[in-house]
């Protein structure tokens, strides 16, 4: 069974990566490229897989996930600009699919490979894009 | 990795197939087969997949595979009549199901001229023709 709990944060950033010129980060990202930052509000949702617990029906207690949600993305990345503010996109570039991937990367901590599991994360950085990642395996 | 691209069109369809007779049709259609047809704003997701590319940060250049499919999809088909303005249309009935295909048709034939390397590849398109049904094709 799959259960997803929601949560939105709100952060600039800029894709540029410092090797290239302007004219060759925008033709790689687009208005993305703009040098000063633009930002999104995010949504993110995580999905866990996992059978109910016989006593407690549940596969996971909500709560928890939304806390270690809070904690691990809400807190660090809500209105943040995450090239200067959130490691590692002081290094690296905070396109969609390095920030899912970094959601995994901070989630999975918390689980292991048994029930629960970190089954998708999906971030919406608008409503037209998204990404689902899956953990390394994908 | 996939990430997925979501595009709008509308357009307008009639279900009618030729090898059923006039009141066959009314009854497997319904309202789909009003004569005149009718239209709805379908919403498109296009999901590629892949690993994320070192040098980029990126699994797919999207303003590439924006060009993809406004070049191959959405400029055919956006505010036009199915039965009518498109040539696949004129034999194949224009259910959703049948759209789709078209649309991975289009897309796949032309994938490798925009996307040359191993990665991306096209993962699935979902097409929503109401809020209340959407479909769903992996190739």
């Amino acid at each position: 069974m799959l259960i997803t709990r929601r949560a939105e944060f709100s952060a600039s950033h800029v894709c540029a990566q410092p090797s290239l010129t302007l004219e060759q980060n925008r033709e790689l990202y687009g208005a993305a490229a703009n040098p000063s930052g633009h930002g999104h509000n995010y949504v993110l949702e995580v999905t866990l897989e996992g059978d109910p617990d016989p006593v407690t029906g549940m596969v996971f207690d909500l709560k928890k996930l939304k806390d270690l949600i809070q904690q691990a993305v809400i807190e660090p990345m809500d209105h943040r600009f995450l090239n200067y503010e959130v490691p590692p996109f002081d290094k690296i570039v905070p396109t969609t699919e390095n920030v899912a991937a970094e959601i995994w990367s901070r989630l999975s901590q918390h689980f292991g490979a048994g029930n629960p599991r970190l089954n998708n994360v999906r971030l919406y950085e608008t409503d037209d894009l998204f990404v689902d990642y899956t953990g390394a395996r994908s | 990795m996939r990430v997925t691209r979501r595009y709008r069109f509308a357009a307008a369809h009639r279900l009618h197939s030729p090898a059923f007779t006039e009141q066959q049709n009314r009854e497997l259609y319904g309202k789909c087969n009003n004569p005149y047809g009718h239209g709805h704003d379908y919403v498109l997701d296009v999901t590629a997949e892949g690993p994320i590319q070192p040098a980029s940060g990126q699994v797919v250049h999207i303003s590439t595979l924006d060009r993809l499919v406004t070049e191959r999809v959405l400029r055919d088909f956006d505010h036009r009549y199915f039965n009518a303005d498109l040539p696949e249309f004129k034999e194949l009935v224009p259910t959703s199901e049948n759209i789709m295909r078209v649309i991975e048709n289009r897309l796949m034939t032309h994938w490798s001229e925009v996307f040359p390397g191993a990665w991306p590849r096209l993962e699935g398109i979902r097409l929503r023709e109401t809020k209340r049904n959407f479909f769903q094709l992996k190739p």
